[in-house]
């Protein structure tokens, strides 16, 4: 054993072991079994992702590490390390430990940093606890480690408040605050779940930078099997509790031997998947972990249960060198070969009509958005209130969706896209353009006109906890439009009954309340009751991201059927491009209350030419390790300028790859004025490489098409847009 | 910011100067001070009612407009707050019960926010536990209790103590004794002292109930909070993250309560003023009332409103000093 830099072990010893780890605690429902018999061995500089649903016990198991866990929880077996035993450690002791050779990163970065000290104190306090220094010194440790995480103007900002900070420098913040004193394992639990795709790249960037620093090993907490194929080096997947597979990310993303594994990955939309399969879709729920039925936890939902599945449960068994995986019927999945698709037929609904071979240009319009615009102003004064300027939240912005299409609009928190939805819903008149549903200008329309178009409008909301009353039964939920609209008693019924079966609901559950089903269940009472009046446009506000990964895929395969049957009209809002790509037929990326880059879905995956679509879609983690590993990242600096105060000219220009590298004369039209949006230019798709070469810059217009092949409604607003072929 | 408080000052001045108007108009108008003396045996001559009304400018006959003139010059050009029915100046009996009052509630206020706050956020700490579930029964019992019941029943208590003890160790009657002082040094403050402990026990059980249930609340939202688990996560011990992260963040709505608190007890003292015989300010505002003193119940609102905006701007300050989210907006 070498010892460099004062540290116990080198690179590829055992760090930390934990061995049949289990922790229970009461609860008022009865004993919750949180974590139940997990064990794993972590070698220094090695990144171990957990990965499983919510309640699957992975934020448990990492409290149980850092001995945070609820005073009331029982912990048994042993966690090593450096091979002293921390189970029944006293406070004072792991304290000592805590912060100093085990850290932690924090879910929600901006909740985790105390509201009333300096960003710079908190790194202090985090060196000054476990080492005797100055307070200079430590403040001067505190800058460098900022300088480190990727803060500009370390020096300025070290004394700063933690909500003077955006969410993703707070959780660099974090980052810098975790590795302050050298750390042996950095334990992260959802580093970047509530960040956006392109802060998400810069942080895990950061995460990767600090690993290296420290040497230390990582143990990465998350739902995302993206980040884990990208960050990971070995994968312990978890279900209720338990651990069901274990082993190196190849092995997991490409030889999975339990069931639950395989319908996980088939499960996640893919930003480089081409067509549109049905995702694999897991039925029923994760179970409680209270009270858990003998036998494998899985075994309700998985297609190759047979009755000893039923009766007990499977230990982990090795199935490869280094895989383990607790399954009966492993073996046969080995020697069968068996896909995502063999084990979980995908839900046929039956009969579905011809796919609608119109060509896109002779459908109907049924919503068309022109030079749309929403401004809010800002207003300051408790006295004497005056307007200081002005929000431009969504800054004419034009759409059109046809009939039978599916609309994506993309974009960061921030960027527009809820406000263009909000307004659209208002049908009140914008404070610029005009909003046109089914062929009506809405700033025109009388009360009576607006109740029937409403008819034809529904919205499917983000949160389907908050957007249910919960004192009301689904059926009087469902049912509420139809009363609205005048339906009879008898003919609601029905239509309350064939809704509940359409969405996959169970009609004998009408009599229940919201609280009574899970949040799938729940999206899919909130579909039922868009779907009531028979809409012909829906809009949805981040319809699954609240879901988990197996939860989602079915909605998601639900809102496919609805459309190709009823044959409705999406406007689809997401940040998640994965979904989009899934789901749409076309998407449109906004950025900063405009569209920067629109057209046929495939044709913009492929082909993206705007440089923000390119950092978004490159920005997206895709759950292969081979293509993660291989893949270069375009990494946008900072974060999303303030709507209330746009850059002059270009408004991507501030965080643009291409502006950084061009020359003086080459950035004036860029400084001058917003581009339009034109046709996107022809040509094969250049590499990432040669698009960020600022000797490869060229002014729009030589690429553009004269008389392409076909005709395109490929837009984008870029002076140097050109293709790149980002995935 | 500090032109923001003096926007604050200014809204306030305004808004006082309002509701003490309102006041004086109510007093005016619903008041019948001539009531009092026609009352009087012998009876007075109405034209020396009379007189004696307008001496103290709240004769019904003056019109009300010239009667408000009167007031205002009264006080704005001579700091005149006008006489009571039975002649005394309003000005001087408020001038000297302030200092009553302030004697009076001072210690038991700071000394109810020390405990209040400390056993608010103690009990937090060690929710349902026996220790908690103690503390919360005892002050849920004092917060149902009338303020003159507990009074009454500290009384009773320090009656039977002083029985017990076969001397007068605590004093209830008045702020000091009447007749000659023993010859010891320092007896003068001793017999302060004596009179000083049962007021200022009830006012501090009073504060302390308040401000534990109010602490407790504040402190368990804070102890949930993922920034105490940051600071756990880096090290430090259980006691000095809760110190310092989690009731440093608890205190600042606390700050606001502290402030406002301040400015309604030196005039809603009543019930103890009473009950320990203090002639403070509580105790005057009632009388006020009772005695038809339309200018001395003027007064009070006056000063209870102005205690009232003192407390908002220290309140102000006082966030501002704890929250520094709201010291750079």
């Amino acid at each position: 054993m070498t010892v460099t830099g004062g540290r116990f072990t080198a690179t590829g010893d055992v760090v930390l072991s934990v061995r049949n780890l289990h922790v229970t605690f009461p609860s008022e429902a009865g004993l919750v079994k949180a974590v139940r018999g997990l064990s794993f061995d972590l070698r220094a500089g090695e990144t171990m992702a957990i990965v499983g649903e919510s309640g699957s016990g992975k934020s448990v198991t990492s409290l149980a590490i850092m001995g945070l866990h609820p005073r009331a929880a029982r912990i048994s077996g042993s966690i090593t390390l450096h091979g002293r035993e921390l189970v029944g450690l006293s406070d004072a002791q792991m304290s000592s430990i805590r912060g100093e050779d085990l850290a932690m990163i924090f879910q929600d970065p901006l909740s985790a940093l105390t509201p009333v000290y300096t960003i710079g104190d908190q790194i202090v306090e985090a060196i000054q606890t476990h080492h005797d220094v100055s307070r200079a010194a430590a403040w001067k440790r505190a800058v460098e480690l900022l300088d480190l995480v990727g803060i500009p103007n370390p020096q300025l900002r070290v004394k700063s408040f933690p909500h003077e900070f955006s969410g993703g420098m707070r959780q660099r913040a974090m980052i810098a605050q975790a590795i302050a004193n050298d750390p042996d394992v950095i334990i992260a639990d959802e580093p970047t779940t509530a960040l956006d795709v392109t802060i998400q790249a810069q942080v895990l960037d950061v995460l990767k930078t600090a690993q290296v620093e420290t040497g230390a090993a990582v143990i990465l907490i998350t739902h995302d099997l993206g980040v884990v194929a990208g960050m990971s080096d070995r994968v312990t997947v978890m279900y209720a509790g338990r651990p069901v597979e274990q082993g190196s990310v190849d092995d997991i993303f490409y030889r999975p031997r339990m069931p639950y594994t395989i319908g996980l990955l088939g499960a996640v939309p893919r930003l480089d998947a081409t067509g549109s399969e049905p995702l694999a879709t897991l039925q029923g729920n994760p179970p409680s972990v209270v009270d858990l039925p003998p036998g494998c936890p899985f075994s309700p939902r998985c297609p190759l249960a047979h009755a000893g599945c039923r009766t007990t449960e499977p230990d982990l068994a090795g199935v490869g060198p280094d895989h383990v995986a607790a399954c009966w019927e492993s073996d046969r999945i080995t020697r069968e070969h068996l896909t995502s698709a063999d084990i979980f037929p995908v839900e046929s609904a039956g009969d579905v009509p011809p796919p609608d071979t119109t060509p896109r240009t002779e459908r109907e319009t049924v919503l068309s958005l022109e030079n749309l615009s929403r401004h809010y102003p800002l207003m300051k004064g408790a006295v004497l209130r005056r307007r200081v300027g002005t929000v431009y939240a969504v800054d004419g912005i034009d759409l059109d969706l046809r009939r039978g299409e599916t609309l994506g609009l993309v974009g960061e928190s921030g960027c527009g896209k809820s406000t263009t939805l909000l307004e659209i819903l208002n049908l009140h008149a914008p404070t610029d353009g005009r909003i046109v549903v089914f062929g009506k200008d809405t700033s025109t329309l009388g009360r009576r006109e607006k109740k029937t178009m409403r008819r034809d409008l529904q919205v499917v909301f983000q949160d389907p906890m908050a957007s249910l009353d919960p004192r009301m039964p689904i059926f009087d939920i469902i049912a509420e439009p139809l009363g609205v609209h005048g339906w009879s008693k008898g003919r609601t019924e029905t239509r309350v009954m064939d809704l509940l079966r359409t969405v996959g609901l169970e009609p004998g559950h009408a009599n229940r309340y919201p609280q009574h089903f899970s949040g799938g269940q729940r999206q899919r009472i909130g579909i039922a009751r868009a779907l009531a009046l028979e809409p012909e446009l829906i809009v949805l506000d981040e319809p699954v991201s609240a879901l988990d990964v197996s939860i989602q895929a079915g909605v998601i395969n639900l809102l496919e059927d609805l459309k190709k049957r009823l044959r409705l009209s999406y406007l689809f809002v997401a940040h998640d491009l994965a979904v989009i790509r899934h789901i749409a037929d076309r998407v449109a990326v906004m950025y900063l209350g405009k569209i920067v880059e629109v057209g046929d879905i495939d044709e913009v995956y492929s082909r993206p030419s705007h440089p923000y679509t390119q950092a978004l879609l490159s920005a997206i983690p895709i759950p292969d390790p081979t293509t993660e590993r291989s893949r270069t990242r375009i990494l946008l600096h900072g974060d999303l300028p303030s709507p209330a105060n746009p850059p002059s000219g270009c408004t991507f220009r501030t965080r643009c790859p291409i502006f950084e590298g061009l020359d003086p004369e080459q950035r004036t039209p860029c400084l001058a004025a917003m581009p339009p949006l034109e046709v996107a230019p022809d040509g094969a798709p250049v590499t990432l490489a040669q698009a960020l070469d600022p000797a490869e810059a060229r002014p729009g217009g030589e690429d553009r098409p004269v008389g392409r092949d076909t005709p395109t409604d490929h837009l984008v607003a870029c002076y140097y847009a050109r293709p790149v072929k980002v995935l | 910011m500090v032109r923001y408080l003096l926007l604050r000052v200014a809204n306030y001045a305004v808004l006082l100067f309002i509701a003490v108007s309102l006041a004086w108009v109510l007093a005016q108008t619903q008041l019948h001070p001539r009531q009092l003396f026609e009352v009087r045996t012998p009876p007075l001559d109405p034209r020396s009612i009379e007189n004696i009304l307008r001496a103290a400018n709240v004769s019904d006959q003056v019109p009300l407009w010239d009667r408000y003139v009167t007031w205002l010059r009264g006080v704005f050009l001579h700091w005149d707050w006008g006489t009571s029915p039975g002649g005394g100046a309003v000005g001087d009996e408020i001038g000297r019960r302030i200092w009553v009052s302030f004697r009076l509630v001072t210690i038991g206020w700071l000394l109810g926010t020390v405990l209040g706050v400390a056993l608010g956020a103690w009990s937090a700490v060690r929710q349902y536990r026996i220790s908690d579930r103690v503390v919360t029964a005892i002050v849920l019992i004092l917060v149902a209790t009338p303020s003159y019941v507990t009074g009454e029943v500290t009384k009773m208590v320090a009656t039977a103590v002083n029985k017990q003890v076969g001397f007068q160790l605590f004093l209830f009657l008045g702020e000091k004794s009447t007749g000659t002082l023993p010859g010891y040094p320092l007896a003068g403050l001793v017999d302060r002292v004596q009179h000083m402990v049962l007021p200022t026990l009830v006012l501090t059980l009073l504060g302390l109930a308040g401000l534990q249930r109010l602490q407790r609340s504040l402190m368990l939202d804070a102890l949930g909070s993922d920034f105490v688990r940051t600071a756990r996560a880096k090290g430090l011990r259980e006691n000095r993250a809760v110190m310092k992260h989690a009731l440093r963040t608890a205190l600042i709505p606390t700050g606001t309560y502290f402030a406002f608190q301040a400015a309604t007890l030196f005039v809603g003292a009543t019930y103890t003023e009473r009950i320990f015989a203090f002639q403070g300010m509580g105790i005057y505002g009632v009388d006020t009332i009772a005695t038809q003193n339309i200018n001395g119940i003027v007064a009070v609102t006056a000063f209870g409103g102005l205690c009232y905006l003192v407390g908002a701007i220290l309140a102000d300050l006082m966030v501002a000093f704890l929250d520094p989210r709201v010291r750079l907006s």
